[in-house]
C-alpha cells in the first residue's frame, strides 16, 4: 500500500518536472524567435558596413544576442533532467514563430515551398531527437 | 545565403570545441577561463554570429533562418568523426528530412 503511494508520488513528480522542462523549452522558442527578429531588424540597418564593432553597438542586434544568451541558459536548465526526444520537437517550434513573425514584421510572403520546407525541417528535427536518450 | 550557411558551418565547429572542452572541465572559474577548448568554442560561436548578421542583412528571414538547420548536418558529421558517435538509421532519416526541407525553403526564395 505505502509502496504504491510512493510510486504514485514519484510519477507525479516526474510528470511535473516534465511539464516544467517542456514549458522552459517553449520559453526558449519564444526567446530565440524574438532574438532572431531583433537581429534581422538591426541587420537591415547595417547594409553599408561589415564592421563587427558596428554590429556590436547596434542596439537591436545586441539585444537579440542578449535574448539568445538568456535562451541558452534556459535551454541548459530544460535539458538537464529531461529526455531530448521530448524536447527536440518543442524547440523546432522556433521555425514556426520566425516564419510567422517574418511575415508580420517584415511583410515577407510565405509561399507554399517555404511552408513545406519548414514543416519538413521540423519533422527532421523531431526524428533526430528520437535518438537522444538524455 | 552562402554567408548564413558558412555561419552554420563555423557554429557547428564551436559545438565540437565546447564538447571537447566540457570533457576536461574542472570546477572553478579559474579553470574555466584557462580551458582553451571552451574558449575556442565560444570564439567560434561569436565568429559564426558575425557571419550570420552579415548574411541576414540582405534577403528574407523566412528563407535564411531555416538555413541554420544545416548545422544539425555538420554536427552529426563531426560527432561521428571526432567523438566516434554512431550514425544510426534514425539520424540519417532525420538529416535527410532536414536537407530536403532546406532545399524546399531555398527553392521558395525569390
Amino acid at each position: 500500500m505505502s509502496a504504491a503511494i510512493t510510486t504514485n508520488q514519484q510519477q507525479d513528480r516526474k510528470a511535473a518536472s516534465r511539464r516544467q522542462a517542456i514549458a522552459m523549452m517553449f520559453g526558449c522558442t519564444i526567446l530565440g524567435a524574438a532574438g532572431q527578429i531583433l537581429i534581422k531588424l538591426g541587420a537591415n540597418t547595417l547594409t553599408h558596413t561589415t564592421s563587427p564593432l558596428a554590429m556590436l553597438t547596434n542596439l537591436p542586434v545586441f539585444s537579440g544576442y542578449v535574448l539568445y544568451g538568456l535562451m541558452t541558459v534556459l535551454f541548459v536548465f530544460a535539458i538537464r533532467d529531461e529526455e531530448l526526444s521530448i524536447l527536440y520537437p518543442v524547440i523546432s517550434l522556433t521555425y514556426v514563430w520566425v516564419a510567422g513573425l517574418s511575415a508580420m514584421v517584415f511583410h515577407e510572403s510565405l509561399g507554399w515551398l517555404r511552408i513545406a520546407g519548414v514543416a519538413t525541417i521540423m519533422a527532421g528535427v523531431g526524428v533526430l531527437g528520437r535518438d537522444g536518450k538524455k | 545565403m552562402a554567408l548564413v550557411l558558412a555561419a552554420s558551418f563555423i557554429g557547428s565547429f564551436g559545438a565540437v570545441f565546447l564538447k571537447a572542452g566540457s570533457g576536461k572541465l574542472h570546477l572553478g572559474l579559474r579553470y574555466l577561463f584557462f580551458n582553451y577548448r571552451l574558449a575556442a568554442g565560444v570564439a567560434l560561436f561569436l565568429g559564426s554570429s558575425y557571419f550570420f548578421v552579415l548574411g541576414v542583412r540582405h534577403g528574407e528571414l523566412s528563407v535564411l533562418y531555416p538555413m541554420v538547420s544545416l548545422g544539425y548536418v555538420w554536427t552529426l558529421i563531426w560527432s561521428r568523426l571526432f567523438f566516434g558517435e554512431p550514425v544510426t538509421r534514425n539520424k540519417l532519416a532525420g538529416l535527410s528530412l532536414i536537407l530536403l526541407g532546406i532545399l524546399l525553403v531555398g527553392l521558395g526564395a525569390h
